[in-house]
């Protein structure tokens, strides 16, 4: 079962990346990518694309600014077509399942004028498409159903306490543990978090990092989270899906955010460093749009 | 009061406008288009005014040029709000164009007493014939009953457009239906208050609900009640005290309550209410 | 009074010429098109075209007012759309952090109401049908020499207040941060700015009305600042563009019988759009 798309001489690597695998999670495959290439346009964001998401694990999508990440989550979600290759998602065509799949978008920060309580917020997760308008005295039992189930999904986030204030009014942590709460609403099979922990505080980023990992332990979800930063969630994650050099590789962080094989994906001389405080640096990518001073995995 | 015909027929098309107005202005103050709704007023006047200088029925030109623009907004997308000055110039001379067609119809034979360019301006919701009316309410039914079919996916796209979509709510045609209402619902409210005062009742009424509450079903609800309140209580005033033109006191009562919203009254007289204790 | 349009234009203008209430207003025209160029100029450099049209329509309650009171309309405009400004600089420093969707409501709302209350004043008043015309939309019969004394008075001390903070009110409007650090007194300018945008407003609402005050105030200056970005140049075009589409204006009104809001509005389009569209092609 081939995990990464390096060229040749890596591919002595490849048996030991799977050798290493640890057991835990099944092995059932909940996303499957073979060989895919998307394009914007006319330029290609990544090709020759094999990878996989198992049931239950936490995978950390990383890359540099403008790899084609969030690109990988719209293909999931079926908003964007292979050129090439095909994909399979909770069994079926990408866009298929969107029933079953939680999704966070990125960047989304409410503005202090956005007079909406999370918890309103968390409830459209669960009727947002629905026709009509709730009305009092209508269809009871669902609407009590539908409370019962908005306050379950708060309190596994822990944002009890300021679920009922205006959106607006509370810190990105804490928007952030209602959009998740927002997206676990329907109780997702697959959890998809685009940059959740973009502009988090540290203490916050950890937080959310561990609860996305409780919520995969206790019910088996399996989630995607891109970051550009693996520090924070290197405890955390199972597994991690690299994009660079408009192709991925994957594996344990240990063995994919390693000198050789990141060098071998960007096809350039980038080097892994580990600092004194134990995070890793990326340094010498070459250079797509944007940040240079990537604090990176 | 009630005995009047004139003043039943203001508060049945009145009070049907005003709860179409409320909920729509609820979600027009939410997607922070309420440009549109100035827009809207401006073209509504001119509409208007052309039909009547062609010779026929107000309504028609009103109702067309309304939906026309909502529909020429929702074509533009993003693109619409681009420039403050070309929009500004573009619907100045809107404006405009309905001067000229005041004149023109004011010169022609039918020119009539000259009332209309008030009327235009400023409603006339006391003129209303029973049949008028009835038309405008059922109107404002049907925009009422098509705001609540929609509200829940509207309100999904307008908060959360990314999840929205994502889930497959289809946010361009939300979109545009939604601005087609506001464009009919910004012809009704003009025969109510005028092409001038429109947003005394789309903006205000929302507005206030939007400080009161962060409940959004609520909100909207809180909104199509001051709408409602503000009509009623504007007839009534304007009925007593012959010299108060009613869209005057209609908006000038929601602008009251908006102000109300603003102090918080309610906390204030919750305050006031323990203290009294 | 039939005048009537030939290819000659020393008979044509003395035809305007011919009657003082058509000097009246050919001189107030002027002046008022200078004042609007020169603040006008600014306002679109700083993007508060809307503030201006919020401001216009304040000031109409205070025209109507006046009438009601008997006093002199002009003073009602003037108390009215200063006042108006007064209220904003203040209440956006109070209002703090505000966000589009409250503005808006709020911008939205004021209007309103003004509107109302204006219309309510005429009411009372009782000369409603001409009046309401004549306030929203402008005219250009019946402008008494008193009234372009004053609005002389006006254009004078205007231009004298920009004249003196021209300067270190450009600078504040372009690059607010440095002017600051700079020591230029940002809060203080953009008060006496609005202030005096609030005369301008008042001045502009006399001639061509409280809903079209914003064509020719910041049109010719928008235009202007299309066609080039040298500074005196542009400032100069827009005094030259805004007295020529006044003329253009009152003389197309005179001849035809035309609105002059029409008119108005519509020179100011044209040159405006086809500057918009030069500019288009070029970039």
């Amino acid at each position: 079962m081939r995990d990464s798309s390096a060229p040749c001489g890596e591919r002595v690597q490849d048996e030991r990346l799977v050798a290493a695998l640890p057991a835990g999670p099944s092995m059932s495959a909940v996303v499957e990518l073979r060989d895919a290439a998307v394009a914007h346009g006319a330029a290609t964001v990544w090709a020759g694309v094999d990878v996989e998401l198992r049931a239950g694990e936490f995978v950390g999508i990383l890359g540099p600014n403008g790899a084609g990440k969030s690109t990988f989550l719209e293909v999931l979600l079926g908003l964007k077509e292979l050129r090439e290759g095909t994909a399979s998602v909770l069994g079926a065509a990408p866009g298929e399942r969107r029933e079953a799949i939680g999704y966070l978008p990125q960047r989304r920060s409410f503005d202090q004028s956005v007079r909406v309580r999370g918890r309103d917020l968390v409830a459209l997760g669960l009727d947002g498409t629905r026709w009509g308008t709730p009305m009092p005295g209508l269809f009871r039992a669902r609407r009590s159903a539908l409370r019962a189930r908005v306050d379950e999904v708060i309190a596994a986030v822990g944002a009890g306490a300021y679920a009922n204030r205006p959106i607006g009014e509370c810190s990105g942590g804490e928007q952030q543990r209602l959009l998740i709460a927002q997206a676990l609403a329907r109780s997702p099979q697959l959890l998809l978090l685009d940059e959740p922990l973009d502009g988090l505080d540290l203490p916050s980023q950890a937080s959310v990092s561990a609860l996305v990992q409780r919520l995969c332990r206790r019910d088996g979800i399996t989630v995607a989270l891109v970051a550009h930063d693996v520090n924070p969630l290197l405890s955390y994650l199972d597994r991690v899906i690299y994009f660079a050099g408009g192709r991925a590789v994957a594996g344990t962080p240990t063995e994919v955010i390693t000198t050789q094989t990141l060098s071998a994906l960007y096809g350039a001389g980038v080097e892994v460093l580990r600092r004194s405080d134990g995070r890793l640096v990326v340094v010498g990518q070459p250079d797509t749009p944007a940040h240079h001073d990537h604090a990176h995995g | 009061m009630f005995a009047l015909p004139f003043v039943r027929n203001a508060l049945l098309a009145g009070s049907l406008i005003a709860i179409a107005s409320g909920l729509l202005g609820y979600f027009i103050v939410l997607r922070a288009q309420v440009f549109a709704g100035d827009a809207l007023s401006h073209v509504a006047f001119t509409g208007a005014l052309a039909a009547a200088a062609v010779g026929v029925d107000l309504r028609i030109g009103l109702f067309a040029a309304t939906v026309l623009m909502a529909l020429t907004f929702a074509g533009l997308g993003e693109r619409a709000r681009a420039d403050d000055v070309t929009v500004g110039v573009a619907f100045a001379w809107i404006l405009g164009l309905g001067v000229l067609f005041l004149d023109l119809f004011n010169a022609s034979s039918s020119g009539g007493s000259g009332l209309l360019g008030a009327r235009a301006l400023f409603g006339s919701i006391f003129g209303l014939s029973g049949g008028e009316a009835a038309l405008a309410a059922v109107i404002a039914a049907v925009l009422i009953a098509t705001t609540l079919l929609i509200a829940r996916p509207l309100l999904f796209v307008s908060l959360d457009p990314a999840v929205a979509i994502a889930r497959g709510v289809p946010a361009r045609l939300l979109g545009a239906v939604f601005l087609v209402l506001v464009g009919a619902d910004a012809a009704e409210a003009t025969q109510a208050v005028g092409a001038l005062l429109l947003l005394g009742l789309l903006a205000a009424p929302a507005g206030a609900a939007h400080r009161l509450t962060a409940r959004p079903y609520l909100g909207m609800a809180i909104s199509a009640a001051i709408a409602l309140a503000s009509v009623w209580i504007g007839v009534a005033l304007s009925y007593r005290v012959a010299a108060l033109p009613p869209s005057s006191a209609i908006v000038l009562v929601a602008g009251a309550f908006y102000v109300l919203a603003f102090v918080r009254a309610p906390r204030l007289l919750a305050g006031v209410l323990r203290w009294t204790r | 009074m039939n005048p009537s349009f030939s290819v000659n234009p020393i008979s044509d203008l003395d035809q305007l010429l011919q009657y003082p209430f058509m000097v009246h207003a050919l001189a107030a025209g002027t002046i008022v098109a200078v004042i609007a160029a020169l603040v006008g100029w600014f306002v679109v450099l700083r993007r508060e075209s809307f503030v201006c049209h919020t401001l216009s329509v304040m000031s109409f309650p205070g025209a109507s007012g006046a009438a009601l009171a008997g006093l002199p309309l002009a003073s009602g405009y003037f108390v009215f759309a200063v006042g108006g400004a007064l209220a904003i600089a203040f209440g956006s420093r109070i209002g703090g952090k505000r966000s589009a969707t409250a503005e808006s409501a709020v911008v939205g709302t004021v209007g309103a109401v003004a509107l109302a209350l204006g219309f309510l004043f005429l009411s009372l008043y009782g000369g409603i049908l001409e009046s309401v015309e004549t306030l929203l939309f402008g005219s250009f019969v019946g402008i008494t020499a008193a009234q372009v004394r004053t609005l002389l008075v006006v254009a004078l001390l205007a231009g004298g207040v920009l004249a003196f903070v021209g300067r270190p009110l450009f600078y504040a409007s372009v690059d607010e941060r440095s002017a600051r650090a700079d020591g230029v007194p940002v809060q203080a300018l953009s008060v006496v700015f609005l202030v005096l945008l609030g005369l301008a407003v008042a001045a502009i609402a006399q001639i061509v009305g409280v809903l079209l005050t914003f064509a020719l105030l910041v049109a010719p200056a928008a235009t202007a600042q299309l066609v080039t970005t040298r500074l005196r140049l542009s400032l100069a075009l827009a005094v030259t563009l805004s007295v020529l589409e006044t003329w253009a204006a009152l003389t197309l009104a005179y001849f035809t019988n035309a609105a002059l809001g029409f008119c108005l509005t519509t020179i100011s389009l044209v040159l405006f759009a086809a500057a918009r569209v030069a500019r288009e092609r070029r970039g």
